[in-house]
């Protein structure tokens, strides 16, 4: 089925004549008609849209354009901005908002010949772990539809997972990216920050966002990484560093590469299952060649509580532009304070009030010292501790989530539990390095993947593609797909 | 006791740039309303500001013009505020790092120059402007965005005429510097005053009270002055006066409560992680050094001193730029400058205005008003036949020494030819002459007047008297 196949096997195939990208685009329509239904990633697909874009790749490859992603369909997390598409965050408050601009991401993609298609679930303004806080229904985990697929971006690697589309997009303030790509078993990257633009990406943390690819190997997602990267003049925090080509260096060869395993990351509450998974793959990257020693990152104990300020505080004031003025629902008030406290009221969900609050709260005159100031201080010993790691190894090795996916509703009524299944992703953010997730296998019963991240260096996601790649090439976690899927394709 | 005022002003400038802060979008006033807006300044989920350069040159530049320092390492926060003309309900400004700071502006003030200091002048967005209707309001966004300079001065006003004549300098010093046209009636300038009274020898400041809603200098100096007495008669009546902000009524002329200090906004100020800290270069600066104009204050007290104008000239100079420039060229090197002053603010302008033409327009060359002055100082021409050469220099740009020639101007001064005028109009005019011999000096005038006539304003008016009275002895 060709919704299964990668962006590379597709590749050969459309230049081949093999499938025509109308056929491609149809099977992932055809595909999502028959689990969406359970896995419930997308909340819109505009079909007529997807498949006339289809047809002009095909001309386009009739033509003989090169394109990287000529006719290759990608789905998108409805945080991104796709001109003439709804833009939802996953929020009521957006209602019927319809966006005007492509975001420059989109435009890349579109430059690359990609065909976007449909509007991807996520935890309302990517504030969640789960995708249990949007606005429209929860997604479900294609490996055991009870289970979450993780969050924010829950909805890109449900989708990917379930071979619905070829590759996704998604976005990645604290691990959002990385956490549902472990816990839906595929590829994740979030990519330094400054590496991709930010413009259309709906914010939610300035400091923290990046935008990256949900694919099915390493290689799609050193392909995808290498279009969306590189300098925007409409992002002043997008940094002007050239794109090295990523799938160059991907021989599987990674003899002599030093990686770090920091000891403040394998402490108890973890999984046993997972704990045992990410040993085994050290010492699979060993056999390889690696050279593993012990690192530390003596700050980790405070990222979770450094994160939870910075990132709401961000938030509070990226937010406070849905207040029912200018476009989304509007509840009338009085005044335009009551029209305000109705309209956010009525608009926003629990999380994003709860982030709205505690980032107004640390702001706020009096406190701004001791909670925002000391976090951006601790912000930095953190990134400290990355760049003196990364003066004795090459990538540091972590699990990318404590647990496997979790029962929805497990963790929806604990916040606190709920953060914490970000541990482990959150430093990166906050340091603004490279990161990935691979899968490295299952847990027993149930069958749930388990994910192996890699951080990189800033602007080191040519290293991580290298060693990702030569692990994933020497093991086969990321062909195995969820048994009623490859039943029903 | 006797009380005394102390003020300070914080002075928003919309910056003269071609596009918004933020975008692409015109900075242009008066477009239909939100024709000029795009996803970015009307704060549309997903979008990022860039920052205009040439807005920060601008306020860079008024910071050297107001001597202030230019720190090396500026950024922009935000402020938090909900405001149905506020885009994005926070407003991208600078909060504890401007771009400039720690300057001062003097300024002629009631005979001597007073300084005021420069706190900060920093840079942010304007908003947008909400307009009410019958039923229901409407926001317009082509305000939205604009760069906005706020220049926050010490508080080393003391009165409202000061506070008049500060803001003055200040708006002549923006115009100089090509900053911001100014334009009061556009709204390009607005400001709020700070004003406190407190017993006078008192060290320290009264509760600082601050007024908003003035939209012109003359509105600011009736706002002050009413403020003043209000607040020491508040403290006479034994009242303790505190911290608020209170709404000039220009119709009304008052001053009321807007909001006390517990009602005080908590603007929760952040640094914007959309935008990156401005450390501007070496070369950047020097390139901003390099559009550093003479100020108002110092180009007065110059051509007060280079070319020995009095006040009066010196000012006209000061206010017209063009005629300014055209004298400095006109007057290089001249003996009488004050002459060529003349020339320029008397003649030159008249003309200028009857024909309705700018002064990029005039065919003069600038040196040719010291040839007029040499010709008519020399005698070569009277200074009535100096106007019809100056006419004609005025009409085809000639220079005066060749129209003089051409047209045979040059003034009579052989004694020979003029003594026979004088014979002819004695001898046409026995009346006046006898009068004059019997003591009525003002016939002499009349024969003058004769005389010069029949030479057609040629013969030289000195010559004319001289050789009259010898013969009429």
């Amino acid at each position: 089925m060709l919704n299964q196949l990668t962006i590379s096997e597709l590749r050969t195939k459309l230049s081949k004549r093999a499938a025509s990208a109308k056929e491609v685009t149809q099977a992932c329509l055809d595909q999502i008609k028959r689990v969406d239904p359970q896995v419930r990633a997308f909340l819109s697909v505009d079909e007529t849209d997807a498949i006339a874009q289809a047809e002009a790749a095909d001309r386009a490859i009739a033509a003989g354009l090169p394109q990287p992603l000529l006719g290759i369909p990608i789905a998108i997390k409805d945080v991104l901005a796709v001109k003439g598409q709804p833009l939802q965050c996953g929020s009521k408050i957006l209602d019927k908002f319809i966006s005007p601009y492509d975001a420059t991401s989109i435009a890349k993609l579109r430059k690359a010949g990609a065909i976007l298609f449909g509007r991807l679930n996520m935890d309302e303004f990517a504030m969640g772990s789960s995708t249990e806080n949007s606005a429209f229904g929860h997604t479900r985990n294609p490996w055991d539809l009870d289970r979450v697929p993780g969050g924010s971006s829950g909805g890109s690697s449900a989708a990917v997972a379930a071979d619905e589309c070829i590759a996704s997009l998604g976005s990645d303030t604290g691990g959002s990216i990385r956490q549902p790509a472990a816990l839906c078993g595929v590829v994740g990257v979030k990519p330094t920050y400054g590496r991709v633009s930010r413009f259309g990406l709906v914010a939610f943390a300035s400091s923290l966002d990046q935008i990256g690819p949900f694919t099915k190997d390493v290689r799609d997602a050193a392909i995808l990484t290498r279009v969306l990267a590189g300098h925007d003049p409409l992002d002043s925090t997008s940094i002007p560093e050239p794109v090295p080509d990523y799938t160059a260096d991907l021989k599987g060869e990674i003899r002599g590469l030093r990686l770090g395993l920091p000891k403040e990351y394998f402490i108890g509450g973890m999984d046993k299952e997972v704990s045992a998974a990410v040993q085994t793959a050290v010492k699979h990257l060993e056999s390889l060649g690696a050279q593993v020693q012990e690192i530390s990152l003596p700050h980790t104990d405070y990222a979770v509580a450094t994160y939870y300020i910075v990132a709401t505080a961000e938030a509070s004031a990226n937010l406070a532009r849905f207040d029912g003025i200018r476009y989304g629902i509007r509840v009338e008030g009085a005044d335009p304070n009551e029209l305000y406290m109705k309209t956010r009221g009525a608009g926003f969900g629990a999380e994003v009030k709860r982030r709205i609050i505690l980032g107004t709260y640390v702001l706020s005159s009096g406190y701004y010292d001791a909670y925002y100031l000391r976090a951006q201080k601790v912000r930095t010993l953190i990134r400290q501790d990355f760049l003196k790691a990364f003066e004795k190894v090459d990538a540091i090795v972590t699990p990318t989530s404590p647990t496997p996916a979790f029962k929805a509703g497990e963790k929806s009524d604990d916040p606190l539990q709920m953060y914490l299944s970000d541990i482990f992703t959150i430093s990166c953010n906050l340091a603004g390095i490279s990161g990935i997730s691979v899968p490295c296998g299952f847990t027993s019963s149930p069958k749930l993947p388990i994910g192996l991240q890699l951080l990189g260096k800033p602007f080191g996601e040519g290293t991580l593609f290298r060693i990702a790649h030569a692990y994933e090439q020497s093991t086969n976690w990321h062909k195995e797909k969820p048994e009623w899927i490859t039943k029903l394709s | 006791m006797d009380y005394e005022a102390v003020i300070g002003l914080e002075t928003h400038v919309q910056l003269k740039t071609r596009s918004k802060m933020w975008c692409g979008c015109a900075n242009e006033f008066g477009a239909p309303p939100n024709t000029n807006v795009c996803p970015v300044c009307l704060g549309l989920p997903g979008v990022l500001p860039v920052a205009n350069d040439e807005a920060l040159r601008l306020t860079t530049l008024t910071g050297l013009l107001l001597n202030c320092t230019v720190p090396r390492h500026a950024k922009f926060d935000r402020k938090n505020y909900f405001y149905p003309d506020v885009p994005k309900n926070y407003q991208i400004t600078q909060y504890d790092m401007p771009s400039t700071k720690d300057g001062y502006v003097d300024f002629e003030f009631e005979g001597r120059i007073a300084r005021v200091r420069i706190t900060r002048a920093h840079l942010e967005e304007d908003v947008g402007k909400n307009f009410h209707f019958e039923r229901n309001s409407g926001v317009d966004f082509n305000r939205a965005g604009v760069p906005l300079m706020e220049i926050v001065s010490e508080p080393d006003i003391f009165s409202a005429e000061m506070a008049y004549t500060y803001l003055n300098a200040l708006k002549d010093i923006l115009i100089f510097g090509v900053v911001s046209d100014c334009d009061m009636e556009k709204g390009m300038v607005r400001c709020d005053v700070n004003v406190s009274v407190r017993p006078k020898g008192q060290k320290e400041l009264g509760a600082k009270i601050e007024i908003k809603n003035m939209n012109t200098f003359s509105g600011v100096r009736r706002a002050v002055d009413y403020e003043i007495p209000r607040q020491i008669e508040e403290l006479k009546k034994g009242r303790k006066l505190t911290q608020e902000t209170r709404r000039w009524d220009d119709a009304a002329g008052v001053t009321d409560v807007m909001r006390s200090k517990e009602y005080a906004h908590d603007y929760r100020y952040f640094p914007e992680p959309d935008l990156m800290p401005f450390e501007p270069s070496d070369e950047w600066l020097a390139h901003v050094r390099k559009r550093v104009v003479e100020l108002p204050l110092a180009r007065k007290q110059r051509f007060m001193t280079s070319y020995s104008l009095p006040a009066p000239d010196a000012e006209t100079f000061v206010n017209d730029r063009p005629l300014a420039d055209y004298f400095e060229k006109a007057a290089k090197g001249a003996p009488n400058a004050k002459a060529v002053a003349n020339w320029l603010i008397n003649n030159l302008r008249a003309k200028l205005t009857e024909s309705q033409m700018s002064l990029d327009m005039v065919r003069i060359q600038p040196e040719h008003f010291q040839e007029l002055i040499g010709l008519v100082d020399s005698g070569k021409i009277s200074t009535k036949i100096a106007q019809d050469v100056f006419s004609e220099m005025f009409e085809n740009g000639q220079p005066p020494a060749a129209i003089v020639q051409q047209k045979g101007l040059a003034q009579v001064s052989d004694t020979g030819a003029i003594e026979k005028l004088c014979d002819e109009v004695i001898a046409a005019n026995p009346k006046s002459a006898a009068d004059f011999r019997a003591g009525k000096a003002a016939a002499l005038n009349f024969l003058k007047g004769q005389v010069m006539k029949a030479s057609q304003g040629k013969a030289n008016p000195n010559i004319v008297g001289e050789i009259l009275e010898r013969k009429l002895k």
